[in-house]
C-alpha cells in the first residue's frame, strides 16, 4: 500500500527473514531433547566403550587404564567360554524366534476371526508380555525347580526325564529352560504384530476368492501369506537381533551355568562386566557381538534388495 | 471370512488349541499365585497338588511388614513413573516433529533411532558405569531414569509418531490461520486428539522400566536404591530356601505391571504394529 509509512514497510522487511529463520528451526526445537538425550546416554558412551575394547579396563585396578591394542582380541581367539557362548548364542536365538513365530502365527490366525469371548480370551491370552522379563525367569526357574514346580515331576511321570531332576542343572538341557520361558514371553509379541497386520488385509479379496471356488488353504497360501510377508520379515528380522542381545532371562534362570553351558555372547560380556568388573575385555567381546549383528543386519538387507528386484 | 461360513468341527479344533493356549499362558503365574498362599509346612508335603489344602496370606503379610519389598517397590514405582512421564514428553515433541515436518537430517534421525534400537545395550554397561560414577548417579535413582529415558525414546519416537500421522492436518492449520503459533495449536488442540496414543506409551515405557534388570544390577549396589528386579533376585540368592515369600513378592511385582497391561490393552494391536514396522 503506497500510504504504508516507511518505517513499518522496512520493520516487515525485517520480520520476514527473522521468522523464516525461527519457522526454519522449528523441527530441530521439537526433536532437540530426543537428539541430545540419544547422543549423550548412548552414542558418547558407545564411542568410550569401542575404546575400552583396547585398553586394559579393570574397575579395582586403579592403575589400569593403559592401551592394550589388540591383546584382548587375542585373548578372546583362544577363550574357549567365548567360543562356546558363540555356538549357545546361535541355539538361543534359532530356537527362540522359530518357536515364537511359530505359536504367534497359530495364535493370529486364531484370534483373526469373529467368535464370542474374543476379547477376553486375547487379553489373557496376551497377558505373559506383561509380566516383567526378571519375573518370567524367577518364574520359570521355579517351575523347573523339583523342589516347589511340578515340571520336573511331570516330566519324569511323562517318560522325558529318567527321574524328576532340574534341568537347568543338567548341562546338555539347561539351555532349554530359559529358550521355554522366552517362548512364553515372547509369543504375545508375534501374535499382535502378525494379528494387526492380518486385520489390514481387505476382506473384499477373501470374498473375492471364496467365489471364486478357492479353499481355505489356498486363500492362506495365496492371499494371507503375500499380504503377512513384509511384516513378518521386518518383525523377524528385529525380533533375531533383539533376543540374541536378550541376556536377562539367562542372567536370571542360570547365571550361564552350569559351567557356562547356558552363557551367550550377550550374557558373557554382562558376566565380564559385573562379576569381574573387566570393562576392557567385555568391550572387546561387545565390539565382536556388535560386527556380528551389523553383518546379520547387512546380510538380511541384501537378500531383501534382491528379492525385491526378482 | 464370515464366522457362520465355518463348520462345527473347525469350531471344537479352535477353542480347543486356545484353550490349550490359554492354559499354557496362565498356568506359570497360577502357580506363583498357588505356592504364594501355600503355608511353610505344606510346601514340600503337597508340594505337586494343584491347589493346598490350607491357604495362608501369612507370606504376604510378612513379605510386606519384614522385608525391604515396600522400599524397592516404591523405588521402582518412581522410576518407571517419572521415566514413563519424561519419556512421553520428549517423544511427544519429537514424533510430533517426525509427522508433520519435513527437515534436513530427518533421515539421518530415523536412521539413528533405528541403530539404536538393534545394537546390544549390554555394551553401554561399563562405560555408562564409568561416566556415572563421578556424578553420582551411579545407586541414585535419577541416573537410573536418565538411562531408561535415553533407552526408550527412539521407540515411544515411532509410536507417537504413529498416532500423530492419524491425526489430519487441517486441524492445527486451521487454528494456526486463526493466529495461533504452531506450538499452541500442537499443545491445545493435537495433544488432547492424541490421549489414547499417549496412554498406550506411558504404558509401554512404565512395563519397560519396571522389568529392566541388568543396568539395574550395575549402576545400584545399595538397598535404599535398589529396583524391584534386583531386590527380588538379591533376595533369591541370600535366601532362596523361602520360596513361598519369594513368590509372593513377585505376585506383587506383577500387579502395576498387570494393571497397566489392562488399561493399554485396546491399543495395543495398533500401537505395536505402527512401532514394529517402523521400528
Amino acid at each position: 500500500m503506497s500510504t504504508m509509512p516507511l518505517y513499518e514497510e522496512a520493520a516487515g522487511r525485517r520480520r520476514a527473514p527473522l521468522r523464516r529463520l525461527v519457522s526454519g528451526l522449528e523441527p530441530y526445537l521439537y526433536i532437540a531433547p530426543s537428539v541430545v538425550l540419544i547422543a549423550v546416554i548412548m552414542l558418547v558412551p558407545l564411542t568410550i566403550g569401542l575404546s575400552y575394547a583396547f585398553r586394559d579396563m579393570q574397575l579395582i585396578n586403579p592403575f589400569s587404564g593403559g592401551f592394550v591394542g589388540l591383546e584382548h582380541f587375542r585373548t578372546l581367539w583362544t577363550d574357549a567360554a567365548f567360543w562356546l557362548s558363540m555356538r549357545n548364542t546361535l541355539v538361543w536365538t534359532l530356537a527362540s524366534v522359530v518357536l515364537q513365530f511359530a505359536f504367534g502365527l497359530v495364535l493370529a490366525l486364531l484370534l483373526n476371526n469373529s467368535f464370542p469371548g474374543r476379547g477376553v480370551i486375547q487379553a489373557l491370552v496376551f497377558l505373559p508380555w506383561a509380566v516383567p522379563t526378571f519375573l518370567s525367569g524367577l518364574n520359570w526357574a521355579w517351575l523347573f525347580n523339583p523342589v516347589v514346580g511340578p515340571l520336573p515331576h511331570w516330566m519324569a511321570a511323562l517318560g522325558i526325564l529318567p527321574a524328576p531332576e532340574n534341568i537347568l542343572s543338567d548341562p546338555h538341557l539347561a539351555i532349554w529352560g530359559p529358550i521355554v520361558a522366552n517362548v512364553w514371553w515372547g509369543i504375545p509379541f508375534f501374535a499382535i504384530t502378525l494379528l494387526a497386520a492380518l486385520q489390514s488385509i481387505p476382506q473384499d479379496i477373501y470374498e473375492a476368492a471364496a467365489i471364486d471356488g478357492a479353499g481355505a488353504w489356498r486363500r492362506f497360501i495365496d492371499i494371507t501369506l503375500p499380504f503377512l510377508a513384509p511384516t513378518i520379515a521386518i518383525t523377524v528380522m528385529l525380533r533375531t537381533i533383539w533376543i540374541a542381545n536378550f541376556a536377562d532371562l539367562i542372567i536370571v534362570m542360570t547365571n550361564g551355568g552350569p559351567a557356562d553351558q547356558t552363557q551367550i555372547v550377550s550374557s558373557y560380556i554382562f558376566t565380564q562386566a559385573f562379576r569381574r568388573l573387566d570393562f576392557g575385555y567385555a568391550s572387546a567381546i561387545a565390539m565382536v557381538l556388535l560386527g556380528l549383528l551389523l553383518a546379520y543386519s547387512f546380510v538380511i538387507i541384501l537378500m531383501r534388495q534382491s528379492l525385491l528386484r526378482r | 471370512m464370515t464366522s457362520s461360513a465355518r463348520s462345527t468341527p473347525y469350531w471344537i479344533l479352535h477353542y480347543g488349541l486356545l484353550a490349550l493356549y490359554v492354559a499354557f499362558a496362565l498356568f506359570p503365574l497360577y502357580w506363583l499365585l498357588k505356592v504364594s498362599v501355600t503355608p511353610n509346612n505344606l510346601l514340600y508335603s503337597e508340594g505337586i497338588r494343584l491347589w493346598p489344602s490350607r491357604s495362608s496370606l501369612a507370606h504376604y503379610t510378612f513379605v510386606l511388614a519384614h522385608s525391604d519389598f515396600p522400599l524397592f517397590f516404591k523405588n521402582s514405582l518412581i522410576v518407571s513413573g517419572s521415566t514413563a512421564a519424561t519419556v512421553t514428553l520428549i517423544a511427544a515433541l519429537s514424533g510430533y516433529a517426525m509427522s508433520r515436518f519435513d527437515f534436513r537430517g530427518k533421515m539421518w534421525l530415523v536412521g539413528l533411532m533405528l541403530i539404536t534400537q538393534m545394537f546390544p545395550l549390554v555394551m553401554l554397561v561399563a562405560p555408562i558405569f564409568k561416566l556415572f560414577s563421578p556424578l553420582g548417579l551411579t545407586n541414585s535413582l535419577t541416573g537410573l531414569v536418565i538411562v531408561y529415558t535415553a533407552f526408550n525414546v527412539p521407540f515411544a519416537t515411532f509410536l507417537m509418531q504413529s498416532f500423530f500421522d492419524g491425526i489430519p492436518k487441517d486441524l492445527e492449520e486451521a487454528a494456526m490461520i486463526d493466529g495461533a503459533s504452531r506450538f499452541r495449536a500442537f499443545r491445545q488442540i493435537i495433544l488432547p486428539l492424541t490421549l489414547p496414543g499417549i496412554a498406550a506409551t506411558l504404558g509401554f515405557v512404565f512395563t519397560a522400566a519396571w522389568s529392566e534388570l541388568l543396568f539395574a544390577l550395575m549402576l545400584v549396589s545399595k538397598a535404599d536404591a535398589s529396583t524391584f528386579p534386583v531386590g527380588l533376585l538379591s533376595f533369591v540368592s541370600k535366601f532362596s530356601v523361602d520360596f513361598g515369600q519369594m513368590m509372593a513378592a513377585g505376585i506383587l511385582a506383577l500387579i502395576p505391571a498387570c494393571l497397566f497391561f489392562l488399561l493399554i490393552q485396546r491399543y495395543l494391536v495398533r500401537g505395536l504394529t505402527a512401532g514394529a514396522v517402523k521400528g
